[in-house]
């Protein structure tokens, strides 16, 4: 696959959207707020940066992703159907007894996710992992880790990120969708997480912070990680929590609910209208 | 008798006489390689050996991304750890997805003496064997433990396997047409008055309570079962048939290891006459370890009255 230009990431992030809004929308539950934030990122790794192929998904040399913000299931899901890991119809077995689309992302039976995740911490230890064996086999795949906000508050990140800074794991780039909501409300009021850059950079990180809906800034940070040596990078995307549907937007109460037929209409229309103008340009 | 050393000791030598044959052994450590004896292979295989520090949560997750691109990762630390602190990582990281990761507990049961309750772990089965699909193992001697290692990097899945810290007699060598065999509990010594399946290093002194029941007119079988899970039901129950009584005995609490494992087998299948021989739901203390294991009862005369209590259930 050639690699989409910002532009066209653009365009497929908001296909994505849709997607992740139907599945949460048939399911009658899931977490599309932080889907919503991450999902641009995860487009832009999918569909540029990242050297995967969907007719190879084990390939011992690909690059690998963790979600380790499992919740966020959907906007994987949604990015993995397009990039065409499984049928972008499967997206309506989301959650759903008839499949194992598990409302955590899941590695067992969704092909194209390489780590199962949703127990909050865990997922950036095995992105660590994956690097080390990276570098123990002497590959030189990399790897990427989408964490939350709020899930930094678990210990292990802090045990895992040392862990990445002994080894030099220079593989490995981890981003954290500092979208500054989780479930109970704010996170500066939840459990107040900043200053992030300087927590990172005191733990030997080569942190990079930009906008999280900007895809040349997010292509130029991917870059900018793969040109450090000898110690991990951290993008600290700054975000929107329900971003692309207005009434989703920067409210905490859509971490984890979602929409009715009517919101979900709204919101479908809303992105679709993005749509069209971003294609019409 | 072939001599005695720590089923750890035989665990750590185990690892380096299997390295260069198993090239995608990595072994972990959480700052107690002197301990949980892998410091041999990480002097001999620097690039094989990752020490995580004090963090047995993010060890766990480390291995378990190992393990998922392909290497047979062995974690290391005390067993309360391994399976308590990090239970949770072990279930959803490495049991959940079905990663081929080995989860390693030295340091099982009351025998760490001196440290106290803190350290000694009498949950470590029960945890480890109601996670779904793990694999429980828990050598008696030297010998068992090293055919048990190489059997355990031959199996491609999540296992737990537990090591015991003071120097045991090895026993199994002596017994003809002993082979480790994962899932299959092996006889020590016929009998037909009252079986004794026993785990780790009670099986020695199950052995020993054998001859002392002997000495009494009792023909007591012995069955070592390393393997907890899954449990060789075939076995239990021919025990259960053909000698009528059953003592479990292990240095774990009676509540979901060995004596679970077999209470709630053959209550289902074959009601039989049964003791549970081991910590009877309470921590442990400081002491050396015999006399802890003394207060605890886990001793060759403790079992021996249990033994005796199942034949009057008869």
């Amino acid at each position: 696959m050639e690699k989409c230009s910002s532009k066209q990431l653009e365009v497929m992030a908001y296909r994505a959207r849709l997607l992740a809004l139907d599945a949460v929308h048939t399911a009658a539950s899931g977490h599309i707020g932080g889907s919503l934030s991450a999902i641009d990122a995860i487009t832009a790794l999918y569909f540029n940066e990242m050297n995967v192929d969907p007719a190879d998904s084990k390939n011992p040399d690909r690059d690998r992703f963790v979600l380790s913000k499992g919740h966020c299931s959907p906007a994987l899901y949604a990015v993995l159907a397009l990039r065409g890991f499984f049928p972008p119809e499967d997206i309506k077995l989301f959650r759903s007894i008839k499949a194992h689309y598990s409302g955590h992302a899941e590695m067992k039976h969704v092909n194209g996710v390489d780590m199962s995740t949703g127990s909050l911490g865990q997922g950036i230890s095995a992105a660590v992992g994956m690097a080390l064996a990276g570098k123990v086999a002497k590959k030189d795949y990399r790897v990427y880790c989408v964490l939350g906000d709020g899930e930094i508050a678990e210990g292990q990140v802090w045990e895992a990120a040392m862990s990445a800074a002994k080894y030099g794991l220079d593989n490995f780039c981890a981003m954290v969708d500092v979208n500054g909501l989780q479930i109970d409300g704010a996170t500066k009021d939840v459990m107040p997480s900043e200053p992030l850059d300087k927590k990172f950079e005191a733990f030997n990180f080569n942190v990079i912070t930009v906008d999280g809906h900007d895809f040349q800034a997010l292509l130029d940070a991917f870059a900018q990680a793969r040109a450090c040596k000898g110690k991990p990078s951290m993008i600290l995307l700054k975000t929107v929590k329900g971003k692309g549907v207005s009434f989703m937007e920067g409210n905490f109460g859509w971490h984890g609910k979602a929409p009715n037929d009517e919101q979900y209409e709204q919101a479908k229309a809303e992105v679709e209208a993005k749509l069209a103008e971003l294609e019409g340009k | 008798m072939a001599g005695k050393i720590a089923t750890r000791g035989a665990y750590g030598e185990a690892l380096v006489e299997l390295a260069e044959k198993y090239p995608e052994l990595v072994v972990f450590d959480a700052d107690l390689a002197n301990a949980t004896m892998t410091k041999g292979f990480a002097a001999k295989y620097p690039e094989r050996f990752f020490d995580m520090g004090i963090a047995e949560c993010n060890m766990t997750g480390v291995a378990a991304g190992m393990a998922a691109c392909g290497f047979k990762p062995f974690t290391n630390t005390f067993a309360i750890f391994a399976s308590g602190r990090a239970w949770e990582q072990v279930r959803n990281s490495i049991a959940y997805p079905g990663l081929n990761v080995k989860v390693v507990g030295s340091h099982g049961g009351l025998s760490v003496g001196e440290d106290g309750a803190t350290h000694q772990s009498v949950e470590d089965l029960a945890l480890m064997r109601a996670i779904p699909g793990m694999t429980v193992v828990n050598p008696c001697d030297g010998n068992e433990m090293k055919q048990a290692v190489e059997a355990l990097l031959n199996y491609n899945g999540p296992a737990y396997l537990r090591l015991g810290r003071a120097a045991v007699e090895t026993v199994t060598d002596e017994i003809e047409g002993y082979k480790f065999e994962l899932g299959k509990g092996a006889t020590l010594k016929e009998g037909s008055d009252v079986t004794v399946i026993a785990t780790g290093m009670m099986v020695q002194l199950a052995l020993k309570a054998a001859d002392v029941l002997a000495g009494e007119g009792v023909s007591v079988r012995v069955i070592d079962m390393h393997t907890i899970k899954p449990l060789d039901e075939a076995l239990v129950l021919k025990a259960a048939r053909e000698t009528g009584c059953i003592v479990t005995t292990e240095e774990h609490s009676v509540i979901g290891g060995l004596g679970g494992a077999v209470a709630e087998f053959l209550s289902e299948n074959c009601p039989t006459p049964l003791v549970r021989h081991g910590v009877n739901d309470e921590f442990g203390r400081s002491g050396t370890a015999a006399a802890v294991l003394e207060a605890y009862g886990l001793t060759t005369e403790g079992l021996c009255t249990k033994i005796r209590e199942a034949l009057k259930k008869k």
